[in-house]
């Protein structure tokens, strides 16, 4: 037996190379579009072209009739199939029924309408197009504030105020905070509809066994265990013979999240047809039919001594929910509802939500889901009551935060931030641009007729969603650890990756728990039928929730694996580390491998111990984590143009404890460019027809490489107490960090001209008709 | 976004591809323009000749103090031409500003400016080129005046059945700038002006300004040439004659800029690429 007790390279913390990225690369990873069934037909949806109408008639004949087609379905077929679900719940809340195909009505531009089913993609498509659908086109309404002006046109003709429910919620005494207060600031502040846009489009795969009632649907999701509940319960299907695969998924960003008709519709077409069928989303599609983010109207009032001490704030949110409520549609606002106080002390808030029905597409989770509203919201307002007090933006920012002592800290809103040292991020962005200097170049360039621009963003979030009685499907998530006989290390975990790398970070946490390479380790995820069951990849919870899961599952089974060593070396104590357990009395040592052998060989048995080296762990999280941050922004702007100039851009976050800093940093730097992508370019425009305008790469501005600026990042440490790991989530840090960090920038270098708020995106236009029209005045 | 069914053919002469198109067919070039509205279905031509490979419509080469270019030479061969780069810099420097590298890979010089999009680079340059297009047909060859072949948005003076052959540009001893303002999503130009000034003697000898994106049609800003035409070229002289490049022109509007900013941007963009073609001549 070995007897070397050398101690192996330990991996958790350090720059490891995705271990995803090779498939990635080299274009031999599986997507839902790459998986081709024996016998596999193909379907193509046909959509409504209108906002709203009524459906007086459907012929359905001419495509049933075109070649290769072998089923044609629509509303009537699918009535009793199940409806889409919604998984939130609010008091008195209205929830439309949602069908997989249009009934009698259509209520946005893209509502699926009929399915057409072909030997090819190409037929089916053809197809769709030979389907007569008679619309009698009504008036649709596609502005959430314009929905609930009275006499608006229903978009469901039972709720004539267009109205899915109202919210409420209150802490302190928000009256007498705004009685006592030296100053009141009040703004109406949007934050527009996005399209997500995740780089691969949905698709789905179904395959309905009769023989077995074995049912395999390979969708592009986030959450599969959910995706096979949620059928298993519309398709009054055993759950057990439901197999549910996400492959490759590229991307999610929250729109990944939902069950969608599709997915329903998919499989119940398999189940008619006796075939696999397929049905890949276009990319027009994609703008149309998966759920888009955002779509607030918020109006703020903060009230404030003169001091700058926040005493009150008061939030009304209109938010744009579209036709339908998708999973968690409802849920959205409430999530700005609990971050409206962001990182300041203020006990007295009010907040009340209405959610308005439109003629667009479902809102959903994207990217922060409610937080970046919340903290756009926050910060902008803070920075207004700054300018009115006079105050630099850093000042009132250090007077309001949490103190270091006040942790675990309740809020207004009835959350517990877990730690904190707010200042911390602050004051290092501070360092990295010296800021005192900044500001005196700033005030040089405006002598000089420049519009410059210094913009701070202290943001706070809700990260590790969550504990299970603040979700809709549990917040919990799972682990398995597997030695096989080998010693080789498999990992099932309940998440579902999508582009984060927790292949390679919790290969990191496994190899290092067992002291062993992390060549060694192999993560499984996103096959319902290997993962004992999971929660899935959103939230930020990936790691936080599903990396601790995997942390105590290794604890589980490192006693066991001491028994082992024990017998095997025949000694009464081991310790186990570096991937051997020892015994210290005679120095001697035996691997992991050689325990893992002879667990399976099983010739003897320790004492009340079983054969095989398994452990599950399911894990609750006691509370959600709170990553915060500072984003500072330099801006300039060209006043002939309107256009705006990027000139640094620091990020300096606190993710708590990093297990891989490429992997935080990429986060970081994706997360910006999203934020900056609604701060500056990007817009889901629907006309007053519900007609999507910007529903092409061409017209909807997406990032691209080279209109990104530097991102110089860095990152203060504040380990959460929410875990054993300390790790707090990074998903959406940049996100939410970046939208407003850039506005306030922007304003601030408008500033001068009279400028106290400017809504998103900052469109060249929109600044240059500022500029000009305070060129009028002053000329 | 799948497109319906049509017939492809990829000739193996240009008499082949002309006689193919002289029987309706559509002809397909980079296809930057043509594929993505086919997927939309906003195309639906039932038969493609494929152009860009025909070997003898790729080249660029100097004749008689002209240069031709073929008209599937790829936005990148214009762009990184070396001859190009000396002697006609502004063709290439606009050929550098379309879509995106793979855009540039592909598209074609002809297809471009055969499609006629009213936001496209090339014909800015091309009309402050004094360009000519020669249009070739079965049994016709014939050369228009880039003024002349820019007719309305997506309509040129090609006749069915008619291709761009070639673009003949000048041996350009001119000091030149193409500016443009991008459409942020498209990379397409909100406004794009193409300069070219010659001095003799000290002052502005020659002058020549297209733009493109404004509105219909790409045009020559003749108000501001002849206003510059005689000048020192001052600031002032720049400015005041950047002022009238968008004279008696009806400016489109869209979701990224309304008429109004386009004017705008037109004056801004012709001062920026009038101080820059100066600085050259």
């Amino acid at each position: 037996m070995a007897t070397i007790a050398t101690k192996p390279e330990t991996f958790v913390g350090k720059r490891i190379r995705r271990r995803e990225d090779p498939r990635l690369i080299t274009g031999t990873a599986t997507y839902v579009d790459d998986i081709k069934l024996p016998g596999m037909y193909y379907a193509a949806i046909l959509r409504s072209p209108h906002g709203a109408a009524k459906i007086r008639s459907i012929n359905i004949k001419p495509a049933l009739a075109a070649k290769g087609v072998v089923a044609v379905f629509t509303g009537k077929d699918t009535e009793h199939a199940g409806m889409v679900p919604c998984g939130a719940a609010l008091p008195g809340l209205r929830v439309p029924p949602h069908h997989l195909l249009a009934m009698d009505r259509v209520y946005f531009v893209g509502h699926p309408v009929a399915a057409v089913v072909a030997a090819d993609r190409y037929l089916a498509a053809d197809a769709a197009e030979l389907i007569e659908v008679d619309y009698d086109v009504k008036q649709a309404v596609a502005d959430p504030e314009k929905a609930l002006a009275s006499g608006a046109p229903a978009v469901h003709p039972q709720w004539p105020d267009n109205t899915a429910f109202t919210f409420h919620q209150e802490g302190g005494d928000v009256d007498k905070a705004f009685a006592e207060a030296d100053v009141v600031v009040k703004q109406r502040i949007t934050s527009q509809r996005l399209v997500p846009n995740a780089m691969e489009t949905r698709g789905v795969v179904a395959d309905w066994r009769a023989a077995e009632r074995a049912l395999t649907v390979f969708t592009s999701t986030q959450a599969p265990h959910t995706v096979r509940s949620l059928l298993a319960q519309i398709l009054g299907l055993e759950e057990n013979r439901l197999r549910v695969v996400a492959p490759e998924v590229g991307g999610g960003f929250g729109s990944k999240i939902d069950t969608y008709a599709e997915e329903i519709l998919m499989a119940f077409v398999a189940m008619k047809i006796h075939k696999p069928v397929k049905w890949i989303e276009s990319r027009r599609e994609n703008f149309l039919c998966t759920i888009h983010g955002r779509g607030h109207v918020d109006f703020y009032e903060i009230a404030a001594k003169r001091d700058g001490e926040i005493t009150g704030i008061k939030l009304k949110i209109i938010q744009d929910l579209g036709a339908y409520l998708q999973l968690l549609t409802p849920a959205i606002p409430t999530l700005s509802v609990l971050m409206m106080p962001g990182l300041y002390r203020t006990k007295n808030v009010r907040a009340d939500v209405v959610g308005a029905f439109t003629n667009c597409m479902a809102t959903d989770a994207y990217r922060g889901a409610g937080r970046p509203e919340a903290t756009h919201g926050i910060e902008r307002m803070v920075d207004m009551l700054a300018a009115e007090l006079q105050m630099d933006p850093v000042e009132i920012r250090l007077k309001n935060f949490v103190h270091n002592d006040e942790f675990p800290f309740p809020t207004a809103t009835g959350l517990v931030y877990d730690s904190g040292d707010y200042a911390a991020p602050l004051r290092k962005a501070m360092e990295v641009v010296d800021y005192t200097k900044l500001r005196a170049e700033q005030a040089d360039a405006r002598r000089a007729g420049k519009l410059m621009g210094i913009g701070i963003c202290t943001y706070g979030e809700l990260c590790a969603v969550g504990p299970s009685p603040a979700t809709p499907v549990g917040g919990w998530e799972s682990a398995q650890v597997k030695i096989e006989p080998s010693g080789k290390v498999t990992v099932m975990t309940g998440i579902s990756p999508h582009g984060q790398g927790e292949e390679t970070t919790f290969a990191q946490i496994a190899a290092d728990e067992l002291g062993v390479d992390i060549d060694e380790i192999l993560v499984s995820h996103g096959d319902t039928s290997l993962v004992q069951y999971g929660i899935g990849t959103y939230g930020s919870r990936g790691t936080a929730v599903g990396g601790t899961a995997l942390y105590f599952a290794l604890q589980d089974l490192k006693p066991k694996i001491k028994k082992w060593g024990a017998m095997l070396l025949d000694a009464e104590e081991v310790t186990f580390e570096g991937g051997k357990c020892t015994d210290h009395k005679t120095g001697k040592s035996v691997t992991i491998q050689e325990i893992a052998a002879a667990s399976y060989r099983a010739m003897r048995l320790p004492a009340n111990t079983d054969p095989g080296l398994t452990a599950t762990h399911f894990w609750e999280p006691p509370n959600f984590t709170f990553p915060f941050g500072a984003h500072l922004v330099v801006t300039e702007v060209d006043r002939a143009t309107g256009n705006i100039a990027i000139k640094r851009y620091i990020a300096v976050d606190d993710c708590g404890n990093i297990l891989n800093p490429m992997l935080v940093e990429g986060q970081v730097h994706g997360g910006v460019a999203q934020g900056l992508g609604q701060a500056l370019w990007e817009q889901a425009v629907y006309d007053d027809n519900g007609q999507l305008i910007t529903g092409e790469f061409t017209d909807y501005t997406m990032p691209r490489a080279h209109m990104m600026p530097f991102i110089e990042t860095s990152h203060t440490i504040t380990p959460t107490t929410v875990n054993p790991l300390g790790v707090k989530g990074v998903g959406e840090a940049g996100t939410i960090g970046a939208s407003p960090a850039v506005v306030n920038s922007v304003v601030d270098a408008l500033s001068p001209l009279g400028v106290r708020h400017l809504d998103m995106p900052l469109t060249p236009e929109k600044i240059w008709k500022i500029v000009s029209k305070a060129a009028g005045r002053t000329a | 976004m799948i497109s319906q069914s049509f017939e492809y053919t990829a000739p193996k002469t240009l008499d082949e591809a002309l006689g193919l198109l002289a029987e309706g067919a559509k002809p397909l070039a980079g296809g930057q323009s043509l594929i993505p509205m086919m997927k939309l279905r906003l195309a639906t031509p039932e038969r493609l000749v494929d152009l860009a490979r025909l070997r003898d419509l790729n080249y660029i080469r100097e004749q008689g103090g002209n240069i031709h270019i073929g008209a599937t030479t790829t936005h990148y061969e214009v762009e990184s031409s070396t001859m190009l780069r000396v002697k006609c810099p502004l063709l290439s420097a606009t050929a550098a500003c379309i879509g995106d590298v793979q855009v540039r890979n592909v598209g074609t010089i002809g297809g471009s400016v055969a499609h006629a999009d009213p936001a496209a680079d090339y014909p800015a340059t091309l009309q402050a080129l004094e360009a000519r297009v020669v249009l070739k047909g079965v049994k016709t060859e014939r050369t228009v005046a880039a003024a002349d072949f820019f007719v309305d948005t997506f309509t040129t003076a090609l006749e069915p059945g008619e291709i761009v052959r070639e673009i003949v540009v000048p041996v350009d001893p001119s000091g030149t700038s193409y500016q443009k303002s991008y459409q942020p999503a498209s990379g397409f130009a909100v406004v794009g002006v193409a300069a070219r000034i010659l001095k003799s003697g000290g002052k502005i000898s020659q002058v020549r300004i297209g733009v493109t994106g404004l509105s219909n049609c790409s045009y020559r800003a003749t108000a501001t040439e002849k206003a510059l035409e005689g000048k020192a070229g001052s600031a002032e002289d720049l400015r005041a004659a950047a002022a009238l490049v968008a004279q008696g022109v009806e400016a489109n509007s869209d979701l990224h800029a309304s008429a109004d900013y386009r004017r705008h941007l037109a004056t801004v963009y012709a001062e920026r690429a009038l101080i820059a073609a100066l600085a050259k001549a």
